[in-house]
């Protein structure tokens, strides 16, 4: 699938159901930072050096070897897409936010034609590989992430050093280089209270958690990115079994607390299932707040099986879809606030419509 | 530590100087600190720190001091790192060094990598790795008490040992 087709479709492989524990899962991601030895980091780069830098690594990607072992990928040059399909690249976690600021014409993005694995270039480092799978996979995420980068060593120089490990621009980043992270959805923790205790031992043990969409804010749609914060002096193996483990205690507590409130509260906790899926169902007007809540509680009851109509898959499909850049982008013009609610609950409405109609699924 | 006037009895005197945003430690024995008219903690007037180690500071400073501070390659200096978080090129690690090993413990609790290397630093990079990583598991057993691990890990970190120096 072309960049174009990629920016139009919402659809994206890590949303697709079947990854492990996808009832608690949604994603897992790998990040790593790699710089070139000969130049300076992204920040003091001219705009010249920055386009060696991105023909560099086009030239690594293109080879007929690389292509043959890591696949196809594609380049394009930020400056080359719309304002919107930037916002999407990120909305689709394929970018960082940090990514569209400054020079687009700097920075290029790399992606296979899946979008399981990408390339941002001349972000903060001048390479940042990163593979996404659905559900619970840190490790082959890292597997597909570490085969790509031995495709680009084979003719980029990193810079590397035998004490530091790769150098990355942020000393928070240097030795693997490596950010691993999974994205949970949490409302079974939230509505306990327990998250709360969780993320200040979790602080404890190096890993940081943050809500989906924005840093500080609460997190949208009960979603939550545990990542590891220390890359040196560990190796990327004990970083992520660290990490699996530690997603996986959390599956444990999240289905005990889902359980619990189902047995105690059913009644209740039915009615909040229902009433979202009601509102998601019928609302002429939602704004994405409200949206991604009662997205929240239908993925919960889906969960759960308290109600089975359509799969997993397209609720954090619409957790997407319903973002104001995929919504502009959809219709084609910018929108005003009360323009793009409405967008946002036709599109919801009928989404669940071809869900329950048995027609929402892969189209790869 | 060691005075680092007498470099004889341990330094138990320690004195941090500031200056020009710089910061300079001095670590004395109570003999050495007694003779520079230092008692307790208290500030130390410029004239005496002068008279006390006078030329000594200066002749061990002396050949390192142009490239303290800035990166040789990118100029990069650690004000200018102070101020925006991040380092200029590859060479500020090496460049900035003392402020690099501060950084790095103070973020990761350590500045030793371990994990992948690039496939070019070779099979001697990964067995010097490999050493790295049997020595902290060492410490680790040890503090733990598992001796007879430890002599187990202490065999292995011998015959690579062994194996470094035969391979070179
Ligand atoms: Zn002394
Ligand atoms: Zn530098």
């Amino acid at each position: 699938m072309a960049l174009r087709e990629t920016l139009a479709d919402p659809h994206s492989y890590w949303m697709e159901g079947g990854g492990a524990e996808e009832d608690v899962v949604v994603s897992s991601r790998i990040r790593i930072a790699r710089n070139l030895a000969t130049y300076p980091f992204p920040h003091r780069l001219s705009r010249e050096q920055a386009g060696e830098v991105i023909h560099a690594v086009r030239l690594a990607v293109e080879r007929p070897e690389s292509v043959k072992k890591v696949g196809r990928f594609e380049v394009s040059l930020l400056a080359e897409l719309t304002p919107v399909e930037r916002r999407i690249l990120v909305e689709k976690h394929l970018v960082s936010p940090d990514f569209l600021k400054g020079d687009p014409q700097e920075k290029a993005v790399v992606l296979r034609s899946d979008e399981m694995v990408g390339i941002m270039v001349n972000e903060e480092d001048h390479l940042r590989v990163q593979c996404l799978k659905p559900g619970l996979a840190l490790e082959e995420c890292w597997r597909l992430a570490s085969r790509v980068d031995d495709e680009l060593e084979a003719t980029l120089e990193y810079a590397f050093n035998e004490e530091f490990g790769y150098l990355s621009a942020c000393p928070t980043n240097v030795g693997t280089g490596m950010r691993a992270s999974v994205m949970m959805h949490l409302p079974g923790l939230v509505a306990t209270r327990v998250l709360e205790d969780v993320v200040s031992g979790l602080s404890k043990l190096g890993l940081a958690v943050r809500g989906l969409y924005g840093e500080g804010t609460r997190a949208a749609g009960d979603l939550f990115q545990i990542s590891n914060q220390i890359t040196l002096g560990r190796s990327e193996d004990e970083i992520i079994s660290n990490l699996t483990a530690l997603a996986r205690r959390l599956v444990t507590q999240e289905r005990e607390s889902r359980q619990g409130l189902y047995q105690k509260q059913r009644g209740a906790l039915e009615d909040r299932i229902f009433r979202s899926y009601g509102v998601l169902q019928y609302a002429r007007v939602i704004n994405s707040e409200e949206a991604m809540r009662c997205l929240s509680d239908l993925r919960l009851g889906l969960a759960l099986k308290v109600i089975q109509i359509i799969p997993l898959g397209l609720v954090s499909e619409l957790m997407v879809l319903i973002q104001p850049a995929f919504l502009t982008k959809m219709a084609g013009k910018e929108l005003k606030p009360f323009e793009r609610d409405m967008l946002r609950a036709r599109l919801i409405r009928e989404r669940l419509q071809s869900g329950k109609n048995g027609k929402y699924g892969s189209k790869k | 530590m060691v005075c680092e006037r007498c470099n004889k009895r341990p330094a138990t005197v320690h004195y941090t100087e500031i200056t020009n945003s710089k910061k300079q430690e001095i670590h004395l024995c109570e003999e050495c600190a007694r003779e520079a008219g230092i008692t307790g903690f208290g500030v130390m007037p410029q004239f005496v720190l002068h008279n006390l180690l006078g030329g000594l500071y200066e002749e061990q400073k002396a050949p390192v001091e142009p490239a303290y501070g800035r990166c040789l390659n990118c100029g990069l200096t650690e004000q200018e790192f102070a101020g925006r978080g991040l380092f200029g090129c590859a060479d500020c690690y090496t460049s900035l060094r003392p402020a690099v090993d501060q950084i790095l413990r103070r973020v990761h609790g350590t500045t030793q990598h371990i994990g992948k290397l690039p496939q070019r630093c070779g099979k001697l990079a990964g067995k010097k790795q490999e050493l790295k990583r049997l020595r902290r598991e060492l410490e680790a057993v040890v503090r733990k008490e598992e001796f007879e691990k430890a002599a187990e890990i202490r065999d292995r970190i011998r015959d690579l040992e062994k194996g470094l120096e035969g391979g070179k």
